[in-house]
């Protein structure tokens, strides 16, 4: 039964300890912006923030975030839209979107890191979360713009949390 | 199968004049759509066509039956006819539509969507928009003859009337009638306002923050998670015995379901059930599941191609497509002669959205939520599955998280039907990856045989090819191949690109549908289809044939896309014809430098296609410059030059993301993708084993598109197939070295080099 706070609200898992965050998140607290793509952490989709940290959430057992801030793409705005969210727009990034949420977090959390990445530096953070639509190039293309963004108050609109 | 209200082969535009039958059918419930963009939209008042309605307020719904799967389909569809309409674009809602029969037949696939749609929208457009201003020239009290409309309003000099105020007060004329429509002029491209500019797609703002819905995300209060146990082959198991006495233990099972399916689509199905995804998943690993598996679970890849091999060697198999007259006479005639093998392995879809499908009965309807492509096809199956009439199932299709071709076969929505109806409760069945790719309906392994004879100065005079490979259309819908020449039908998407544009004297092309794949496996559609491994063909053996004939690959090609006799093209969608792929040709050698020189180990290569069809054809050429390592055989792609002629452009930013993807898939095909296929099943289940190219992977891209106002064409799939031959001829001309075998292993790459 692990504790922990998701998108600023403090939320209980009702099923077994080893049961995957992504599964958690998905079913049980309704957030399904967060996808499931592989199950064995090697395509991204289901990326989320973990203390601030891009964490592959389908191999994370919910036990390990007990007492944790966990962020995923609905509260990444935080009540409004992120510059990466903005920047995605921007660019026209999605195609299909499926893995979109997560390309979103592990960029949120490589700015967040590093505010002004190199082509290489993007390459080496974002190569782990696959597109099948292969829109590489203006996924790459919306990092450098969010990258460029100055940090914004926005609050357009305020973000989705159900639980 | 039923077969009422398909087209005939090889005449798809009836597609869209049976959905435009009878222009007065009800309004759809807009409001419980899986998909629908843009503002709200009260009562419709106004329906001058099936397809869009408007209300008092002015907003414009449009009902678009293709899927949205990343193309940003109803986005460009709303354009066109907002544009015709003089639509306020800021006023126009996009939806989705279940399934109904008042749609005709639903598909999204060949990359058709826009060039099918076009012309039939935009007459819709035109009637409301005569419609509109016929009303609103009354209530300006003026003859219709003084007013235009822009903007969603219609104007006599300075004086206006918005569409919502029109609908508002009523009177409007509607039910054109088919005829009626067919016959209204399209605005010429000068008049355009929509159709071509800048805009954004209006599925992408969801797709940033979580809140679009895919197929994945749809519940139903109550619901049971649903698990398969994917059998050991695709058609031929049976299950003998379940052992279940593992799974009891695991929190939240609910049990497990022997799937009876009369309409034989999942044979040897087990699903375990939970509670949730998990229990359901953690079932599976626990149950015991014994089958009888059949004979082609013992079946591999060697002997899928000996197959396609004694196939392609018994010259009284298969069925012609191309039959001219002289060819055998050509051949012993010849100068001089090319004979060479190409081979395709498996592709595998690896769509990012596994799966799934949520199924349940309401009000005497059985709703089937998931994402789909090709509605139509599966509704009458799914009828023979659950033993109720294809008008008591109604199919909500959601996002996709990728089509790609995969969800054409709606397969996946026959057991969660099944399973729901067995169990009497909704049912959410999803897939695991590895699930997933058992259960792919994958592109076929390919084995083709090109001759081409050659007359004086290396002059082609005829060619000759047979190609071999499991055949999609006749496992799923027979009822769309055409006939050979030789009265034989074929499976017309696993053979499109072997009728290609160019002049060879007298041409033969004999399809030949593996027998033995279509058993092992069930063939699907993959992004292009046939071309996929034709276009390998063609495009390699033509580079192979200038080489042998000491002639330049790109001279070599443009004499032969002269656009003689049947190449001339036919007005609207093939007007100009092999000219214009002409055209796109020598565009892209010229922006890529052909001719120019290279550092060592540094190769150009040329490849065209004509696209899917060639009752569509999309012009299109690329140019890669590869660097081949000799020492390990690896390639690098440093740079894809693509010139795409697709006449009118309706959604330029849109159709670069199309080109963008595809030109990329061609490149993953090429060199970083391609499964095994043996005892059974496909070997690589997940990533790790099947590796699809990542942002590291990609090279420098130079898109360019014709300016054109020709009869737009589709864009989803042409630039896919031009790419895996231009990196094979790229590679021969940096070092020497031939490749025949698509996906290009560095090993292949090193044993071309000894050969050379």
């Amino acid at each position: 039964m692990a504790k922990f706070r998701v998108n600023g609200r403090q939320v209980e898992a009702s099923g077994p300890d080893d049961a995957p965050l992504l599964w958690v998140l998905r079913d049980e607290l309704g957030l399904t912006g967060t996808k499931f793509g592989c199950g064995v952490g090697q395509c991204g989709a289901c990326t989320v923030h973990v203390g601030g940290q891009a964490v592959r959430s389908c191999l994370t057992p919910v036990s390990a975030v007990e007492g944790l801030e966990i962020t995923t793409i609905e509260g990444l705005g935080a009540g409004g839209i992120h510059p990466v969210q903005a920047a995605w727009v921007e660019a026209q990034a999605p195609q299909c979107g499926y893995c979109q949420s997560g390309q979103i977090m592990q960029a949120a959390a490589l700015l967040s890191a590093n505010p002004n990445p190199s082509d290489a530096e993007i390459e080496v953070a974002m190569n782990g979360n696959l597109c099948r639509c292969m829109a590489y190039v203006r996924i790459r293309k919306a990092v450098k713009l969010a990258a460029a963004k100055p940090r914004r108050k926005a609050a357009v609109r305020p973000a989705e949390v159900r639980s | 199968m039923s077969t009422q209200g398909l087209p005939s082969p090889g005449r798809r535009r009836f597609l869209i004049a049976a959905g435009a039958a009878g222009a007065a059918f009800g309004f759809a419930a807009a409001a419980d759509a899986a998909v629908s963009l843009g503002p709200f939209a009260g009562a419709p008042a106004f329906e001058p066509t099936l397809w869009y309605a408007i209300d008092a307020q002015g907003i414009v719904t449009v009902n678009v039956v293709r899927a949205e799967m990343g193309q940003h389909v109803g986005t460009a569809l709303a354009r066109i006819v907002a544009d015709e309409l003089e639509a306020d674009w800021d006023k126009v809602r996009i939806v989705h539509v279940d399934t109904d029969p008042k749609w005709g037949l639903m598909v999204t696939g060949g990359s058709w969507s826009v060039w099918q749609s076009y012309p039939m929208l935009s007459q819709a457009g035109a009637a409301g928009r005569m419609a509109l201003i016929e009303s609103g020239a009354k209530i300006l009290g003026v003859p219709a003859s003084s007013c235009i409309a822009r903007k969603g309003a219609v104007f006599a000099g300075k004086r206006s009337v918005s569409y919502g105020d029109i609908v508002a007060a009523g009177g409007l004329r509607g039910g054109f009638t088919d005829k009626e429509l067919a016959a209204l002029p399209i605005k010429p491209a000068s008049e355009r306002r929509l159709i071509g500019g800048e805009f954004q797609a209006r599925d992408i703002p969801a797709k940033t923050d979580g809140s679009a819905v895919f197929g994945l995300d749809a519940k139903m209060a109550g619901m049971v998670y649903a698990r398969p146990v994917i059998p050991p082959t695709r058609n031929e198991s049976k299950v003998i015995s379940v052992d279940e006495s593992g799974a009891r233990g695991v929190p939240g099972y609910r049990g497990h379901l022997v799937l009876d399916d009369p309409s034989g689509t999942v044979p040897g199905w087990v699903v375990a059930l939970g509670d949730s995804f998990i229990a359901a998943d953690r079932a599976v690993r626990a149950l015991k599941v014994t089958w009888e598996n059949g004979s082609t679970a013992k079946v591999s890849d060697a002997d899928l191609e000996a197959r396609g091999r004694a196939l392609i060697a018994d010259a009284a198999a298969g069925s012609l497509v191309v039959n001219d007259p002289g060819v055998d006479a050509a051949f012993a005639g010849a100068k001089s002669q090319l004979e060479a093998e190409y081979t395709t392995d498996a592709a595998l879809h690896f769509q990012m959205e596994p799966l799934n499908a949520l199924a349940f009965e309401r009000n005497g309807l059985f709703e089937i939520h998931t994402g789909n492509q090709w509605q139509s096809l599966i509704l009458p199956t799914l009828a023979k599955a659950l033993g109720r009439p294809e008008t008591r199932i109604v199919m909500k299709t959601y996002l996709l998280g990728g089509g790609f071709g995969r969800r054409l076969n709606g397969d996946y929505a026959v057991p969660a039907a099944l399973a729901s109806k067995a169990l009497g409760k909704p049912v959410k069945l999803v897939f695991t990856r590895e699930d997933d790719t058992l259960f792919d309906s994958f592109r076929s392994p390919s084995v083709q045989r090109v001759r081409m004879a050659f007359g004086e100065g290396g002059r082609v005079t005829a060619m000759d090819h047979a190609a071999a490979a499991g055949w999609p259309t006749e496992v799923m819908a027979p009822f769309f191949m055409p006939k050979g020449a030789n009265d034989r039908p074929y499976d017309p998407f696993a053979i499109n690109g072997a009728n290609h544009w160019y002049s060879v004297g007298t041409h033969r092309v004999r399809a030949l549908s593996n027998d033995l794949a279509n058993r092992a496996f069930r063939p699907g559609w993959l992004r292009s289809v046939g071309p996929g491994w034709t276009n390998w063909a063609v495009e390699s053996a033509m580079d192979e044939a200038a080489h042998a004939t000491g002639q330049d690959p790109l001279a070599f090609r443009l004499k032969m896309l002269d656009g003689a006799g049947r190449n001339a093209g036919i007005a609207p969608s093939s007007v100009g014809g092999a000219k214009r792929q002409a055209a796109v040709l020598s565009r892209v050698a010229k922006a890529a430098g052909w001719g120019g020189k290279l550092p060592a180990g540094v190769g150009l290569g040329l490849a065209t296609s004509f696209g899917q069809d060639r009752d569509m054809p999309t012009w299109t050429a690329c140019a890669a410059r590869v660097r081949v390592d000799r020492k390990t055989g690896e390639v690098k792609v440093e740079k894809l030059h693509l010139v795409v002629d697709a006449g009118a452009i309706i959604h330029p930013d849109g159709a670069l993301a199309q080109v963008e993807g595809a030109a990329l898939w061609g490149l993953s095909l090429a060199l970083h993708e391609g499964a095994t296929f043996r005892d059974g099943r496909i070997q690589e289940t997940n990533l790790g084993a099947y590796t699809p190219l990542r942002m590291s992977d990609v090279p420098d891209l130079e898109i360019d598109f014709v300016d054109s106002d020709h009869a737009p064409v589709g864009l989803g799939e042409p630039a896919t197939t031009v790419v895996g031959p231009a990196i094979g001829n790229a590679i021969f001309n940096a070092v020497g070295a031939r490749v025949r075998c698509l996906p290009i292993r560095p090993e292949a790459v090193l044993a071309a080099l000894k050969s050379a």
